[in-house]
């Protein structure tokens, strides 16, 4: 299984992001730059946290519209697995493949620590190996976390099962304590937490592993394949 | 030549945090006549155009494009010129 993490001027997640797959998993991963117009090659994407083109105007505005978003947009449409984390939801929610947006932290202050998430539905290619219900320790670091969507896209959210985590106390304001949702049909998640700053216990918690082994899970039960590492 | 003004500003129904708190900094002033606060942006832009209803149907899809988010905020502009 290949995994690209993307990288936009200003990212900063994607080293971290790259590592985790490679520590985790094993799996051939590269770095895609910004201006890449072929993602074919490619099972998962991971768009990394940061602050793309300095999050001039809004977080994600600009770096939408970078060339390689257009291939995003394809795979997810080709059902791959697409995952944004930090930075990379807010680009996902300004593109348009997830619903909502991200605003300004309730508290206006940038929190980073490490926060507590309710696996809400682990039916999905980023979950399988959580128990529904677990609580998972995964770090938080933003200043725009704070997810909003109007009631209409709330209400079919809850009813599709998008809510992926959910905060067990929330930090930032988030609408009924939103960590993290995916698109209809569960191929593309966005989340506000860094699974891949928690993938080992030198890190403090290495609960954020299994979002990376639910992907390859996903990824070879869909593929039928036998690869071993 | 013609220059715009784009104003682009959080949605009534969406709390804004920034003038939440910029309220309540008005208020410890003594600025108690202060019943809300909204923050938004403003932006100018020179367009090299003289044609105005284009100039107009351009910033358009300009604000709903990139220059604003229309989940969470409204936009209107100004043409001058």
């Amino acid at each position: 299984m290949k995994f690209a993490v993307l990288v936009f001027p200003g990212s900063n997640c994607d080293i971290d992001c790259y590592k985790a797959v490679e520590d985790v998993l094993g799996e051939p991963v590269d770095y895609v730059w910004h201006t890449a117009t072929d993602l074919s090659a490619y099972d998962c994407i991971l768009v990394p946290g940061g602050f793309s083109y300095g999050d001039y105007l809004r977080c994600g505005a600009i770096s939408r519209f970078a060339p390689v978003m257009a291939e995003v947009a394809k795979a997810a449409e080709e059902g791959k697995f697409v995952l944004g984390i930090c930075n990379g939801f807010q680009i996902l929610t300004e593109a348009g493949l997830l619903p909502g947006t991200l605003r300004r932290n309730m508290a206006l202050k940038f929190r980073c620590h490490d926060t507590v998430l309710r696996v809400e539905n682990n039916n999905t290619p980023f979950t399988n190996d959580y128990a529904p219900g677990e609580e998972i320790t995964i770090p938080i670091a933003h200043g725009e976390g704070n997810y909003y969507c109007d009631e209409e896209t709330l209400e079919r959210l809850k009813e599709n099962g998008q809510i992926v985590f959910s905060y067990v106390s929330n930090p930032n304001g988030s609408v009924i304590d939103i960590a993290g949702i995916s698109n209809e049909r569960g191929n593309v998640v966005g989340m506000m937490p860094h699974p891949e700053r928690a993938v080992d216990k030198l890190l403090g918690s290495e609960d954020g592993k299994r979002m990376f082994t639910s992907i390859l899970k996903a990824w070879r039960d869909r593929h039928d394949t036998a690869t071993v590492r | 030549m013609m220059k715009a003004t784009v104003y682009v500003t959080i949605k009534q129904s969406v709390l804004d945090p920034q003038g939440v708190a910029v309220q309540g900094a008005l208020h410890s002033m003594g600025f108690q006549e202060v019943e809300s606060v909204r923050i938004g942006k403003y932006m100018e832009l020179t367009l090299d155009t003289n044609d105005r209803a284009e100039a107009e149907a351009r910033l358009r899809m300009m604000c709903e494009k990139l220059l604003a988010n229309t989940v969470v905020e409204d936009y209107r502009f100004e043409l001058e010129g």
